[in-house]
């Protein structure tokens, strides 16, 4: 098994005035695994997905990508290397249907778009993907519905069609289960259990139980600092991570 | 002597410098705080004219009428708040837009009823419109140094108004983070109705100063409007300082820029266009002005 | 199905403006095809600010500026012809308008192509004040072209003859030659937003982040979308100027801007064909009201914000489903 490092982070730093939200935080992703991190409120988990996206620019530190520097690159040109993003808070497009958010996210890898005349709803080309993603994700009889005809918890399913239509090489996954119950969450873990090995994601999550089924490793991120990396194992008996976090009970 | 002639169109550019920061001051906080675009602006600046105009009339003295025509253009202002414009806060930019083009429309027409087409002429007090020499041999009109005191008075003012008052701190604060000001239980339509009647008086207060200088007439708030939105662009939408230092520099460029390209032998056409040129400049450099506030 | 409904209103809608000259004709108002003629340009001009306002989201407000910078480019051009003083070197302008019309309409989008270059640098509040201050700009530029009438506006010889066959000194030909046009817009503006270029158009007007996010330039294509636009509108310039024969710069004051987004609004936007619907409810209206009362702007004020508040849809809005996005490709 290849264990190629795909996404490094080193040193990353992340102020706010006074406050310092991302405190010099250390980590990497291998290629395939499924690396959670996990944290209390507040740890500044969303901040770090913010400044690997692209959205965020760090004020100290290096972001590298299949051994590239990606620190100076803005979102778009991230995404066009391969990382891919969901969001915590749905951020879809709502007017249109499941079916063309999806090829929407197609279309962003198929080559440039100024093609103003052929109608974008006939290509195959774009469409015959987006059905694939969508039925991947369970969402087969929900492709030509309006978004806000959609469920919170097919919304969610959305979030991970679109980030996975642009065949990304990197999955940067913000709380995919906020706000879903338990039977639709228990379906989201089943899918990212397909995904397993086949795609590389940073996943944040606050669901212990998503996190210890589907991480390969998993990094604990406190008040902006990693405390801890390693196999679940590994952290369920980590004594620091026990105090600062699992141990209070939390989640 | 081009010394001369300098100095003159230096104060004349810091005294048109102050009266834009009358209106951009009040159209900035309104843009930072209550995020709305006010089309409408302009239109305060117009009723201030034209009160004081009437007012200077009615009483026979113009330094009397200036106050009455703020407090009148504050009456207007709030009344404006209170009924059409508080349903517009939540709205996005172009309802803001569409609404306040209607508001202009409606004041110009409304002022033209009310006063008739025909443009007004209002004479600078008896006891002000002699020339004053600052530096020997170069006699400058009193009134302009009035407008430009009375202007920094004000700026000296509202500064005191915003770093020293609890009112001025929660207006930067909501400059900032409007959220924020919610949170802490300030009550929050009193605060933006306040912003926004303090807004029309600034602006009234410009354009009833203007009354002498230029002509009281329909429309006259338009194009002072837009250069009031350059001057916000430069400076930084609900940002006090920003406003201040981009009046100055706006008020100067666009008063030298008219007289310097004659000089220099270039088209006149650079004249109305500098301050533009300006804007674009500092935009490319800057996209969120010289001092934005917001984060 | 209300698919079926807009589709019936588009169809009588263009049947009843192809009928318009000849309805005219038959009631003795020749007089008035030029009226309808105007009308129709105008909506070209509301047709292209929906492509930017509607669908891309970009609240522009300095559209009329493209539109007299086509009608200028005419005007100037046909000025030299007629004058026979040379414009550059020999050469003496022309008033054919296969040259002066491409013209018009690269020199406008060219424009706004710069212009978006630096405004979209910007969003928001932002963006609408520098659009505007950038109109101010070039209707100061065109007023202080003394060379040109500055102020007072050009008078040129506007007998040009189109393509050698009309005449548009002809009402009736040219008011078809127009509507022609009209059509063509439509229906380019209709495959437009709905290939691959309208989608992301329109993606980066509901949620500008998520495009980026999937790897969309987005900046070049909302500058490809205001240049389109700007051309368009500087092609319904150049119709106005063959129509006119005088123009001056008060056609791109920034009211007129203002004027355009009320027909986009007025008419529904995002629909392509609501902003012909709005020319034709706003110009009626502008000369109509005056019938009853001198200070019908007075009403025309408030009747905006109420339009804002509880009509935002427009007129053709009205005829569309309920929660449609605004621009899914009528």
């Amino acid at each position: 098994m290849a264990t190629e490092t795909l996404l490094s982070v080193d040193r990353l730093v992340k102020r706010f005035g006074g406050l310092t939200a991302t405190d010099n935080v250390t980590l990497d992703v291998r290629r395939g695994e499924i690396h959670a991190i996990i944290g209390p409120n507040g740890a500044g988990k969303t901040t770090l997905v913010a400044q690997l996206a692209g959205e965020l620019a760090p004020n100290g530190g290096t972001i590298a990508f299949a051994g590239r520097d990606v620190t100076p690159l803005r979102v778009d040109a991230r995404a066009r290397l391969g990382i891919a993003r969901s969001y915590q808070i749905t951020s879809v497009f709502r007017g249109f249907t499941a079916l063309d958010n999806v090829a929407l996210a197609v279309q962003a890898q198929d080559g440039h778009s100024f093609r103003f005349w052929r109608p974008a709803r006939g290509e195959a080309a774009l469409r015959e993907p987006a059905r694939a993603i969508l039925e991947r994700v369970g969402l087969a009889a929900r492709v030509d519905a309006k978004v806000s005809a959609l469920a919170h918890g097919e919304q969610r399913q959305l979030e991970i069609a679109m980030a996975l239509a642009t065949r990304p090489r990197l999955l940067l996954l913000d709380e995919p289960m906020a706000g879903m119950g338990k039977e639709e969450s228990e379906r989201l873990t089943r899918l990212l259990a397909k995904l397993k090995g086949e795609e590389t994601m940073l996943l944040v999550e606050h669901d212990m139980d998503v996190v210890f089924a589907l991480a390969d490793r998993i990094s604990v991120l406190v008040y902006g600092r990693v405390i801890a990396t390693g196999t679940p194992a590994e952290i369920r008996a980590d004594a620091a991570v026990r105090a600062a976090y699992l141990g209070d009970g939390d989640a | 002597m081009a010394a001369l002639l300098f100095l003159e169109q230096t104060l004349n550019g810091l005294q048109l410098g102050v009266t834009l920061f009358l209106m951009a001051a009040g159209l900035t906080l309104v843009f930072g705080i209550m995020n709305m675009v006010n089309l409408a602006h302009g239109s305060l600046y117009m009723v201030g004219a034209f009160l004081t105009a009437t007012f200077a009339q009615w009483t026979g003295s113009f330094v009397l009428a200036v106050p009455l025509a703020v407090a009148g253009t504050f009456v207007v202002g709030l009344a404006v708040e209170t009924l059409a414009l508080r349903t517009l806060y939540a709205r996005d930019h172009l309802d803001q837009v569409l609404a306040t083009f209607g508001l202009i429309l409606f004041f110009n027409e409304l002022v033209k009823i009310v006063w008739g087409p025909v443009a007004i002429f209002v004479d600078i007090p008896a006891f002000l419109a002699g020339r004053v020499e600052l530096i020997p041999g170069a006699p400058y009109p009193v009134y302009r140094l009035v407008v430009l005191g009375v202007g920094l008075a004000v700026a000296l003012g509202l500064w005191w108004l915003i770093a020293r008052t609890r009112v001025g701190m929660l207006i930067r604060a909501g400059a900032s983070n409007r959220e924020m000001i919610g949170a802490l239980g300030v009550d929050i339509k009193r605060l933006y109705t306040l912003v926004f009647a303090l807004g029309a008086a600034l602006a009234a207060l410009a354009g009833a100063m203007a009354g002498p200088l230029y002509v009281v007439e329909i429309g006259m708030g338009d194009s002072m409007l837009i250069k009031t939105f350059v001057v916000i662009v430069i400076g930084g939408i609900g940002s006090i300082r920003g406003a201040f230092v981009a009046a100055i520099i706006v008020g100067v460029v666009d008063t030298f820029g008219r007289i310097v390209p004659a000089q220099l032998g270039l088209p006149t056409a650079i004249a109305e266009m500098a301050i533009y040129i300006l804007m674009a400049a500092v935009l490319f450099w800057k996209p969120a002005g010289l001092f934005a506030a917001r984060a | 199905m209300n698919a079926d409904r807009r589709t019936w209103f588009v169809i009588v809608l263009l049947a009843l403006l192809a009928a318009l000259p000849l309805v005219a004709v038959a009631t003795g108002q020749d007089y008035q095809i030029g009226q309808f003629r105007r009308i129709l340009i105008f909506a070209i001009a509301a047709v292209s600010l929906d492509l930017i306002l509607g669908y891309g989201g970009m609240v522009c407000f300095g559209h009329a500026a493209f539109f007299g910078i086509g009608a200028y480019v005419v005007a100037i051009l046909n000025w030299h012809a007629g004058r026979e003083v040379p414009l550059v070197g020999d050469w003496m302008g022309t008033n054919n308008v296969l040259v002066t019309w491409p013209a018009a309409i690269l020199v406008s989008g060219g424009i706004a192509a710069l212009i978006a270059l630096i405004s979209l640098r910007t969003t928001g509040i932002y963006f609408i004040m520098i659009t505007l201050a950038f109109a101010q700009m070039i209707y100061f530029f065109f007023v202080s072209l003394r060379a040109y009438g500055g102020d007072d506006g050009l008078r040129f010889d506007g007998d040009t003859v189109a393509f050698g066959l009309i005449d548009t000194q002809d009402d009736m030909a040219f008011y078809y030659l127009v509507f022609a046009v009209l059509c063509a817009v439509l229906y380019g503006g209709r495959r437009l937003v709905n290939s691959r270029f309208g989608m992301v158009v329109q993606g980066c007007r509901e949620n500008e982040r998520r495009m980026k996010a999937l790897g969309f330039p987005t900046t070049r294509y909302k500058l490809a979308a205001f240049a389109i636009a700007g051309a368009t509108a500087g092609l319904a310039g150049a119709l106005f100027a063959a129509h006119e024969s005088y123009i001056s710069p008060s056609i791109m004051h920034w009211t007129r801007s203002g004027d355009l987004i009320v027909m986009v609004v007025l008419g529904g936007m995002g629909t392509l064909v609501g902003p012909v619907v709005g020319a034709l409810a706003f110009l009626f209206l502008e000369k109509t009201l005056p019938d009853y009362t001198e200070h019908w702007m007075v009403v025309f004020g408030p009747i905006l914000l109420l339009l804002v508040l509880f009509a935002r849809r427009g007129i053709f809005g009205w005829f569309g489903p309920k929660d449609d996005g605004g621009g899914n490709g009528h």
